[in-house]
């Protein structure tokens, strides 16, 4: 939900109920690297938020600074409409990039420690961190230390220990990183139920398919600036559906019915495919100039835009390119 | 999900307590705490190996046996003389009467022998035979019996009488910078102990990234007040185990330890104030050390900082100590006001001088600059480390060299 003016709510007490979280002009420099540059962001409260882009392009350093970990340098941001994001630490929930627990913990232990930074107390956090383990299938680990864990357990550990205190907000950064297919599902079906429950979920991802898959929103980043935020289905829409034309025959009269540049692909066993924006005339007096042509129609649909041809619209050919070969190297 | 009215966040001090909590369990529970907790005892064995050997080197030349090579007669009326002379004085030699075989090769004897010197001779002409030092040491004495022995010495000595006094103003003072050197010295050994360990508390949520944990949830200066106060129990709880052994040595030995005098304030207010003045020093050597050890990023680098933190931890311990033997003058002031060698300086105080209100000022003074010095650090480690505010990408200074590019 990117606002034309940039600027904060006029009201922002009644816009603050309905926002979890909203950013303007975010900026931060490490040395002499502009890591951040101008971000807006507007997070609607039961949203699942994606923030896509390709490595290095500003995500982990745009949700350190809406969590307080770090200060812009400059901008606003207000979680829950507080500046100062700690201030409600107890409703936010927060699974960093790079996992951390310590090894030496067990199980239970670590998420009732997690818990406890958000105000749970310990013997609470024990007991819904071993009904989460077992409701998760890890009952079995529930005492055994955090350094006998493979990675990807370890990481649904840490998951468990962002979610105990059971935040309004949950921000996750790259949760999809390091977990195998089977397990990216049980995740995508965990944050979908968090939504349905009314819970806020922010993630960063290089995956578009995560995104396109679960966001009702995105915010598309790359070089630390976001040139898109808003709906998934808007960033779809801003490429016009395309018009996919199956025909038997391969020219005739019906041809001058096409653009000119319409994309044309020859099938093996003898159909013609015809690629193209749909007719400014419409879709009806195209068909009948087909027709009356013979073109010999076997098949017509109208496609819409995957989000992925939306990102390469937006952030450019470059940016889609880094997002591949990161999703490559991630293997995903 | 959490939507109650309740506070949403934990003060500063609950957060503090959750990480003091952990980091006081973890240490406790781990094996290196016993090695934390034996780390008293080595400078024991070493010391009781040391007194050993040197208790037999100090046996071997503190020997008070002389061997007496003479007629019958004169060895007999020499023994009955130092019979007599053992009422009077103290500090005669013993005399062992060698047999007729072994007075033949005498010098032998005393070679092989534990015997200071050898007496032969007769009484009006006594010849002692050994070692330089050791004939210097006994022929005032050896003079002085074989006197009574011939009857040529006085027979009877005045009684002294004896008026000793408790205290002159000058021994009291002189006795009690030993018991303001003993308190300093338990103090700095104390905290050379965890200094070490301190400097080195951070690198382990930054190994395992658990810092980033931390930061999202509860303010850096919760995590540097935690993280130092659970060395501070972890402390206590090693000072309550040495204590314990202590003072069971101290019921079993009873007068065989030294005699220490009484501190100025008497000895409960001084233990007190140690306890404090411990603390103190402690929390504010250790917030400095926990900032420097913060802005490194690996062992190694930890390891680098060791020395240079222990020579400056030995200049401030020299400082309060030199300082000490001259109460009120400028230099003194200084070590007590200065934050740092204060601790050290007020104990030497509270041995010295029984005036209690500058503790009460001296500890006020220092818990301000504890707190300063955990904001100051989690401010520096909040920009350095974790690269936040404006500006924070500088890389100037000491803490410059450990600073390293974000990722984004």
């Amino acid at each position: 939900m990117l606002t034309k003016t940039g600027a904060m709510s006029r009201n922002p007490a009644e816009h603050n109920r309905q926002l979890a979280i909203e950013a303007r002009g975010l900026v931060k420099r490490f040395d002499d690297t502009l890591a951040v540059d101008g971000v807006d962001i507007s997070v609607p409260e039961g949203a699942i938020y994606g923030i896509l882009g390709p490595n290095g392009a500003g995500k982990t350093t745009t949700l350190r600074m809406l969590l307080g970990i770090i200060d812009p340098d400059e901008g606003v941001r207000r979680v829950f409409g507080h500046d100062r994001p700690h201030e409600i630490a107890k409703w936010i929930g927060y699974l960093p990039e790079e996992r951390g627990l310590y090894p030496a913990m067990k199980c239970d232990e670590a998420i009732a420690f997690m818990g406890s930074l958000r105000g749970l107390s310990l013997d609470e956090g024990r007991k819904r961190g071993r009904e989460l383990m077992e409701n998760h299938g890890l009952g079995h680990a529930i005492d055994r230390q955090i350094r006998q864990l493979s990675k990807g357990m370890a990481q649904t550990v840490q998951l468990l220990g962002t979610l105990v205190h059971r935040p309004r907000l949950v921000v996750l950064d790259e949760p999809f990183s390091g977990l195998d297919a089977i397990n990216q599902g049980k995740l995508e079906g965990l944050i979908r139920e968090l939504a349905d429950q009314g819970t806020t979920v922010i993630f960063s991802t290089h995956v578009i398919h995560h995104a396109e898959r679960l966001c009702n929103d995105v915010a598309i980043i790359a070089g630390g600036r976001v040139p898109y935020a808003g709906s998934v289905d808007a960033a779809r829409d801003r490429i016009p559906a395309q018009v996919r034309l199956e025909t038997r025959n391969e020219s005739g009269e019906w041809r001058s019915a096409l653009p000119d540049d319409a994309r044309h692909d020859t099938k093996s066993g003898g159909g013609h495919f015809w690629y193209f924006p749909i007719p400014d005339s419409g879709i009806e007096a195209l068909l009948k100039r087909l027709i009356d042509g013979e073109a010999g129609i076997l098949s017509l649909s109208i496609e819409r835009a995957g989000l992925h041809d939306a990102f390469v619209e937006i952030a450019g050919e470059a940016a889609a390119r880094a997002l591949e070969e990161g999703t490559a190297e991630a293997g995903q | 999900m959490n939507t109650s009215d309740e506070a949403s966040r934990l003060s500063l001090l609950q957060a503090a307590w959750v990480v003091a909590r952990r980091d006081f369990k973890a240490i406790l529970f781990s094996r290196a705490f016993f090695i934390f907790l034996l780390g008293p005892l080595f400078p024991f064995i070493v010391a009781s190996l040391a007194s050993g050997v040197g208790g037999q080197v100090q046996r071997e030349v503190s020997v008070n046996s002389i061997a007496l090579v003479m007629s019958e007669e004169d060895s007999a009326a020499i023994l009955a003389a130092r019979e007599r002379a053992l009422g009077t004085m103290d500090g005669l030699p013993e005399l062992v009467v060698l047999t007729p075989e072994e007075g033949e090769e005498a010098e032998e004897v005393l070679g092989r022998t534990n015997h200071a010197v050898l007496l032969s001779g007769d009484l009006e002409n006594p010849v002692l035979t050994g070692p330089h030092i050791q004939i210097h040491r006994w022929d005032g004495a050896v003079s002085l019996m074989a006197a009574m022995a011939t009857g040529s010495a006085p027979t009877t000595f005045p009684k002294i009488e004896e008026r000793p006094l408790a205290d002159t103003a000058a021994a009291a003072r002189s006795d009690r910078i030993r018991t303001a050197q003993a308190g300093q010295l338990l103090l700095f050994l104390l905290m050379m102990l965890l200094a070490g360990m301190v400097l080195s508390n951070l690198v382990e949520e930054k190994a395992n990234k658990v810092i980033e944990v931390l930061a999202a949830a509860i303010p850096m200066d919760a995590v540097f007040f935690g993280k130092l106060f659970a060395m501070l129990g972890v402390s206590f709880v090693g000072i309550a185990v040495w204590g314990s052994f202590g003072g069971a040595l101290f019921l079993l030995a009873g007068e065989a330890l030294p005699d220490i005098p009484d501190p100025a304030l008497g000895w409960p207010l001084f233990a007190l104030l140690g306890v404090a003045y411990f603390a103190m020093g402690y929390l504010l050597l250790g917030s400095l050390f926990l900032t420097i050890g913060s802005m490194a990023t690996t062992v190694r680098e930890v390891q680098t900082l060791s020395m240079p933190v222990t020579m400056a931890q030995l200049v401030v311990f020299f400082l309060a100590a030199y300082a000490m033997t001259s109460p009120g003058t400028p230099l003194e002031i200084f070590a007590a006001v200065f934050p740092l060698s204060s601790p050290f300086a007020m104990l030497a105080r509270a041995a010295q001088s029984p005036d209690i209100w500058p503790h009460i000022l001296a500890l006020g003074w220092q818990a301000l600059w504890v707190a300063l010095f955990i904001k100051g650090g989690a401010t520096l480690f909040r920009r350095r480390v974790m690269k936040s505010g404006k500006g924070s990408g500088g890389r100037k200074g000491i803490f410059g060299l450990f600073a390293r590019k974000q990722g984004t």
